[in-house]
């Protein structure tokens, strides 16, 4: 039997401080990163252009600017993207109001004269800022909507402390994460919105299975404080916890490493999300409910529905 | 406690193993390029179908296949240049108006399996091509219904033989004005009778009596409903004019509609004539010469200018036909001049007028106009702001030699803009003009970059989590990694299976399933370790393992999958894609890593009375 963590005893719920100090902090440098440095909205949220070009050879960058300053649009920022071959231009919606495609071509005509080798049309993306804010609003409607839910399942299957609990948990996997993106000013664009909603999805799977656990010590442990039922349960738990985050981990490392660039934030967003995820199901969302002074007779009364649900094959 | 298989499981896991890779082994040949010649409407023509191929043949492709099936004649080229040259000498060679040539992608399965099954469709992001979002400008809309009303209600008061009055629409409302009192109410009762959702008012002063009247709700909300319709059909019409395959032209809310154009790669040219509402328009000339550079502009004529120079020149008021009579349109070149010319075909009542017209007319001048509405937006303190610039020009005029009837030709304008005008001609003119707010386009060379990408994460991904479990769990492991590859098997056979489209997120949503799906047996294989740890027999500790397990995998599932369904309802393209993946991996895992892991766990180990597991 290979065991990364064999039968452990670690005292979870002895440290609880120390674990609420290190997310308490965290949350308060998210949100502070969030409130002064804002977020790196990408066009899908702000509204503009994404012009994306490839070139065979290394593309100099400085002659690209001179270029479109030359040609009359001198707004647009240019960087490499991925590679030193290619380039991403970005631009406010223009004031005359030209469609994506009549800029995109009028950006292609500047571009090509001035490579003797062929330039690629790869992406073009033209958000207008009323569709920007669209995406903006239905995304949070999105994440409130997916926590909302989540509520009213776990209040449904478990019970109103760990409902509390777990969205405690989520919104904390949400801020840190969203906080990180802010604090090194990533792109944030629609693709990272999926990767938060999936980060949700991910971090209450890992809560579900801990609590599981913890109302089925409840009902069969005959001794024990709360404390001493969690602690064990986190234990019981933890070798499942720290493996299925691995195997996470190791394909989101493939998809991050070899997905190309376009789901590189997306596959950063959900390593972040992992990360954190799993160490909000050990440290905070059984805290949580710890702290909301769950006890042996909440977990009594449900029995019924654990039973009906409880023997399929 | 024996862990026996039941002979219907096993019978279960090997009909799902075998339908399932048959529904999903499609996409392991892939696509080949292809274009597509069918009839429009009804089914091809034999003759040009023949044109088509000949056409083909002569072009010297590397490597053409022909298939021909359901009406249509399929060519398949092996590089894209190749496909793209076809498709423009097959165009010229043609009729167009029976016969569309469009690009496609086909199923490169044989032919046995192709009745089977289809490859996954693939999303703009992996094949390339063109996404719209474009808003229809209700308030055009509303205004053209106003002075619909403004038509209608003059021509009321005119068979009521009553003089002394005003009609027009200002600000949102239709108001008419009488000098009599008594022919307002008259009117009034008429104009209600008309019909119509309008709200009605009254008022007089010493000198006259008003009526004003405006669209209501139900009629301002008919009114967008019916333009909305008109134009998606419209647009649906250009974009198979365009000679597009697997098009998608969806209403995404009340105002806007949804374009999307795989494999397209002149997307200025397709977005030219997706927002175009260029038409044409015959008239009598008026007067002559010297007239036009008078100045003047007599009753009953209308002041022009000539393309070629500028210069002015009058045309009668009355219009003979306009281009929603224009039944059929095809480019192509005069015989004589060889100038480019759109032929045109009339509908019954055009053909009619023309006739009755021409006839009366022969020696007197005819004048074409080319009329085109463009909208410019600019935006004026972050709001945008649309203007409609209107152009209308004379592109030719010429002598009536002869009487008119259905078919006719016209020159005066490049072969580029005849062709697409003769495009334009025989989809049908847009009832509102249309505003792109939103646009992406791929091109090919990032589309195959992203599957590849796509398609070697999954692998990398896959490969390294099997070897893990193998590792860690040993036979057991390996049991697990053979459910999770069946799992990416099932996903891409429903994916076909139900043709939804698989987009880079979608491929990102199979690679965080790969990862998330193991979690089932881990929770499994560790829950039989504690109970061998208990000291229970290797049969009971399998048993009440995956037993025990049950409702945590059940439940931490379903949390899943309500993010992803979600996503799913408020997401757009792209990420609708991810959320598909995502549920279509979570509903199979829990076959594959429950039932099939269970199912070969009980072959290996069932029945045995062995001491130890390799878990």
């Amino acid at each position: 039997m290979r065991n990364f963590i064999g039968e452990s005893n670690f005292d979870f719920f002895g440290h609880r401080r120390v674990a609420m100090y290190i997310s308490g902090a965290l949350i308060i440098l998210s949100l502070l990163a969030i409130l002064i440095r804002g977020l790196n909205f990408g066009v899908d949220f702000t509204g503009g252009f994404t012009i994306e070009v490839g070139y065979e050879k290394a593309a100099d960058i400085q002659a690209i600017r001179d270029v479109l300053i030359a040609a009359d649009l001198p707004d647009a920022s240019v960087q490499n993207f991925g590679s030193s071959t290619e380039v991403l231009i970005r631009m406010a919606p223009p004031e005359d109001g030209k469609g994506g495609a009549a800029l995109s071509e009028e950006v292609f005509a500047a571009l090509t004269p001035t490579s003797d080798t062929p330039v690629d049309m790869r992406r073009v993306e033209f958000v207008g800022p009323q569709v920007g804010e669209e995406l903006r609003e239905t995304g949070g409607l999105a994440v409130l909507m997916a926590l909302f839910a989540i509520v009213i399942y776990i209040w449904f299957r478990f019970e109103k402390k760990f409902s509390a609990g777990s969205v405690l948990a989520l919104v904390h996997d949400v801020v840190i994460t969203v906080g990180i993106f802010a604090l090194f000013q990533i792109e944030f664009d629609l693709t990272i919105l999926a990767a938060i909603l999936a980060v949700i999805g991910y971090s209450l799977n890992d809560t579900i299975v801990v609590f599981d656990r913890i109302r089925e010590n409840f009902r069969t442990m005959r001794s024990g404080t709360p404390t001493e039922v969690m602690n064990v349960s986190v234990n019981q738990t933890l070798s499942r916890t720290v493996i299925t985050s691995f195997t996470t981990l190791l394909v989101l490392f493939a998809l991050f490493i070899f997905g190309g660039k376009i789901i590189n934030g997306f596959a950063l967003a959900l390593i972040i999300g992992v990360i954190i995820g799993t160490y909000s199901s050990i440290f905070v969302a059984s805290t949580a409910v710890l702290a909301l002074g769950i006890t042996k007779e909440d977990m009594m009364p449900v029995e019924k529905e654990g039973a009906d649900l409880g023997d399929m094959p | 406690m024996t862990n026996a298989n039941p002979l219907w499981k096993i019978l279960l896991l090997a009909a799902v193993v075998f339908v399932g890779a048959l529904l999903a082994l499609p996409n392991i040949f892939g696509s080949d390029l292809a274009v597509q010649i069918s009839g429009r409407g009804n089914p091809l023509d034999p003759d040009q179908s023949f044109i088509a191929k000949s056409t083909i043949v002569e072009g010297e492709f590397e490597d053409v296949e022909f298939r021909e099936e359901d009406d249509r004649l399929i060519a398949l080229f092996k590089n894209q240049d190749d496909q793209l040259k076809a498709q423009d000498s097959v165009r010229r060679k043609i009729e167009q108006a029976t016969t569309t040539v469009s690009l496609n992608l086909v199923s490169a399965s044989p032919d046995w399996l192709r009745n089977i099954s289809e490859p996954m469709y693939l999303g703009l992001d992996l094949r390339g091509g063109v996404h719209f979002l474009f808003e229809v400008d209700m308030d055009e809309a509303i205004k053209s219904a106003e002075e619909r009303y403004v038509s209608d209600w003059k021509r009321a008061v005119r068979e009521a033989k009553i003089k002394g009055f005003k009609i027009q629409h200002t600000d949102g409302k239709i108001s008419a004005r009488f000098n009599v009192v008594a022919d307002r109410d008259k009117m009034l009762e008429a104009f209600r009778s008309e019909g119509g959702d309008l709200d009605f008012s009254t008022s007089e002063d010493d000198k006259y009596g008003y009526i004003t009247a405006n669209l209501n709700d139900i009629a301002v909300d008919e009114e967008k409903r019916a333009v909305l319709q008109q134009n998606i059909t419209t647009l649906r019409n250009r974009v198979n004019e365009l000679g597009v395959s697997e098009p998608v032209i969806q209403q995404q809310g009340l105002e806007r509609i949804v374009v999307q154009l795989p494999g397209v790669q002149d997307t200025a040219r397709a977005k030219r004539i997706l927002g175009a509402t260029a038409t044409l328009e015959y008239r009598l000339v008026y007067g002559t010469p010297t007239d036009w550079s008078s100045g003047t502009v007599p009753p009953g004529a209308k002041r022009y200018k000539l393309r070629e120079d500028g210069s002015p020149i009058l045309l009668q008021r009355d219009i003979i036909v306009t281009g929603d009579q224009i039944k059929d349109a095809s480019s192509g070149f005069d015989q004589q001049s060889s100038q480019p010319a759109v032929f045109v075909n009339l509908d019954g009542v055009g053909a009619k007028r023309m006739q009755a017209v021409t006839q009366d007319n022969v020696g007197n001048l005819m004048a074409v106009v080319y009329k085109e509405n463009r909208i410019e937006t600019s935006f004026v303190d972050d709001k945008e702001v649309s203007k409609e610039v209107k152009t209308e020009e004379v592109i030719n005029y010429a002598t009536i030699n002869d009487v008119l009837s259905h078919r006719f030709q016209t020159t005066g304008l490049g072969g580029d803009e005849a062709t697409d005008l003769a495009l334009l001609l025989r989809a049908g003119s847009l009832k509102a003009p249309i505003n792109i707010v939103e646009e992406r386009t791929v091109g090919p060379s990032l589309g195959a970059a992203n599957i590849r990408q796509g398609f070697l994460s999954a692998l990398v991904g896959l490969v390294l989590v099997v070897i893990f479990m193998a590792w860690y769990y040993r036979i057991f492991g390996m049991v697990a990694g053979a459910a999770l590859i069946l799992n990416v098997v099932l996903i891409v056979a429903v994916l076909s299976l139900l043709q939804a489209t698989l987009t880079l997120p979608g491929i990102a949503g199979i690679v965080l399933t790969t990862g998330m799906a193991v979690d089932a047996n881990v929770l499994i294989f560790e829950r039989i370790r504690e109970e061998i740890r208990s000291g229970s027999s290797v049969q009971a500790a399998i048993s009440s393992g995956y037993d025990k397990a049950f409702t945590t995998i059940a439940d931490a599932n379903v949390t899943t999958l309500i993010a992803a369904v979600v996503l799913f309802s408020l997401g757009t393209g792209a990420i609708k894609g991810f959320a598909i993946t995502l549920s279509i991996g979570i509903i199979t895992s829990m076959f594959t890593a429950i039932f099939g892991s269970r199912v070969i766990i009980n072959a290996i180990y069932g029945g045995k009375r062995g001491k130890t597991l390799a878990i």
